[in-house]
């Protein structure tokens, strides 16, 4: 069987390669998750604006970014922002644009149903009070849309979490890096990789138990 | 934007004897297997373990719970490198193998989390009265489930099961890391080697998108091969 020392992990060095990593994770998820929702959002009326110039690029950008894999548009980025701005940007910042760019697909998707899970009357109502598009969309329909969707846009965030061990691709230093790193450093790679699969479990599945209750009492309510 | 084309890298030799070209149609072979074989693990494995958790028995269902919660909750890429890294050195018997095999179980075996969860999803989706009704008939549960429930719920799963299939093609992709040489891996290397990165990017992301539009509709086609008329689905 496994012959596992885990002394080697210590307060110091959770302090030193760990944290870090821990952070940049957190952070890309938060700003691509606050980033993709806005953005998505805006996809999604462009899709549900009846208007082709709006809808045609709107859905071609989404279906595009569906249709290749994370890594490639990880890579892609990479390649294409220094090639268009003239200078090299570094592996972080590069993901965040990156992902903020691939979530807006997704979210856009989770959105669209949203909108479209609003009753018909209620778009009606807001018409018939003389509200503009701009007021009806603000007031009535992306409040109950968001609220619907709630639960899925949260899911959606734990899966971009666990989708931003990926920037391994361009070398960004993240969660995984850190266990990465300090498995070589002490020459412990397999304890290294276990204790990262174990954050990552343990992260995800108490973050997804919380969707799930927050969704049955969001249930009970309505 | 002025840019200057140079699709003739393709036709540079990469010093191996074989052209960028025929390193990335290997590429895509290698892509291509690995998706395949990984979807059917997945289905094998996500097949039982999905019909195990809608079992009459408890514990049945909290083994297949657990199943997913661990296969769902854990990165595909800390995966691969647990299978790459940790699971040779508790199983002997895995020592030597080659890391193809270990990318297609780890692949296979994150993949059928998902297809658990739509199999359980579509055995539920089903009407209670076709359970009794094959039970009331004197069938067992087992005949049950292969005779009445298992060849609707199948039905049933498809169209989920086609985005999943796609998911496999696109999750392939992450194989890079563990040196399997497939496109993502023959993306960097390329790129590394002849920096025309763009025309290189461009016929990998080509490739990826002819895999999953014909990934899709090959399941479209197997869709309407296995339909049963006057059920669910048959309407279109």
């Amino acid at each position: 069987m496994l012959d596992l020392d885990l002394t080697f992990f210590s307060a110091d060095l959770f302090e030193k390669f760990i944290l870090q990593g821990l952070i940049f994770s957190v952070q890309l998820t938060l700003v691509a998750m606050v980033g993709g929702i806005v953005f998505g959002t805006v996809l999604a009326m462009m899709r549900l604006s009846g208007k082709p110039w709006l809808a045609i690029p709107a859905t071609a950008y989404v279906n595009g970014m569906r249709s290749i894999p994370l890594v490639m548009v990880i890579l892609w980025f990479f390649l294409l922002i220094p090639f268009m701005i003239g200078r090299p940007i570094g592996a972080e910042l590069s993901a965040f644009i990156t992902f903020t760019a691939f979530e807006a697909a997704y979210f856009s998707e989770i959105m669209r149903a949203g909108i479209q899970s609003v009753s018909r009357g209620q778009v009606h109502a807001g018409q018939a009070m003389g509200l503009t598009y701009a007021q009806n969309m603000r007031f009535i329909i992306l409040p109950q849309a968001f609220r619907n969707m709630l639960p899925v846009l949260l899911t959606q965030t734990i899966i971009l979490f666990q989708d931003t061990s990926l920037v391994y691709a361009i070398g960004a230093y993240d969660l995984l890096k850190g266990f990465e790193i300090s498995g070589k450093n002490f020459n412990r790679p397999i304890e290294a990789y276990l204790l990262a699969a174990v954050s990552y479990f343990v992260i995800c599945y108490s973050l997804s138990y919380m969707v799930k209750r927050l969704q049955s009492r969001i249930a009970i309510i309505r | 934007m002025n840019y200057r084309w140079e699709w003739e890298v393709f036709l540079r030799d990469t010093g191996g004897g074989q052209t960028y070209l025929e390193w990335m149609m290997s590429a895509w072979g290698w892509t291509l297997s690995v998706a395949v074989c990984a979807w059917v693990v997945a289905l094998l494995v996500g097949v039982v373990v999905g019909t195990l958790r809608t079992l009459p028995s408890r514990g049945w269902v909290l083994a297949g719970n657990a199943w997913v919660e661990l296969f769902r909750n854990i990165p595909l890429l800390v995966q691969i490198f647990l299978w790459y890294h940790v699971v040779p050195a508790m199983v002997p018997a895995l020592k030597s193998a080659p890391s193809f095999l270990l990318v297609v179980f780890a692949l296979g075996f994150f993949t059928s989390a998902r297809v658990a969860e739509q199999v359980r999803a579509g055995i539920q989706s089903l009407p209670s009265g076709q359970r009794m009704a094959g039970l009331a008939m004197g069938l067992t549960l087992a005949q049950t489930y292969r005779y009445v429930m298992l060849p609707m719920a199948f039905r049933i799963v498809i169209p989920p099961l086609t985005s999943e299939a796609m998911n496999v093609i696109k999750n392939s992709s992450v194989a890079f890391a563990v040196s399997i040489s497939e496109l993502t891996l023959f993306a960097l290397q390329a790129q590394e080697e002849t920096s025309r990165g763009i025309e290189v990017y461009l016929a990998v992301t080509t490739l990826y998108m002819v895999s999953a539009f014909g990934v899709n509709r090959l399941m479209a086609w197997i869709e309407r091969r296995v339909r049963v008329p006057g059920f669910a689905g048959a309407a279109r």
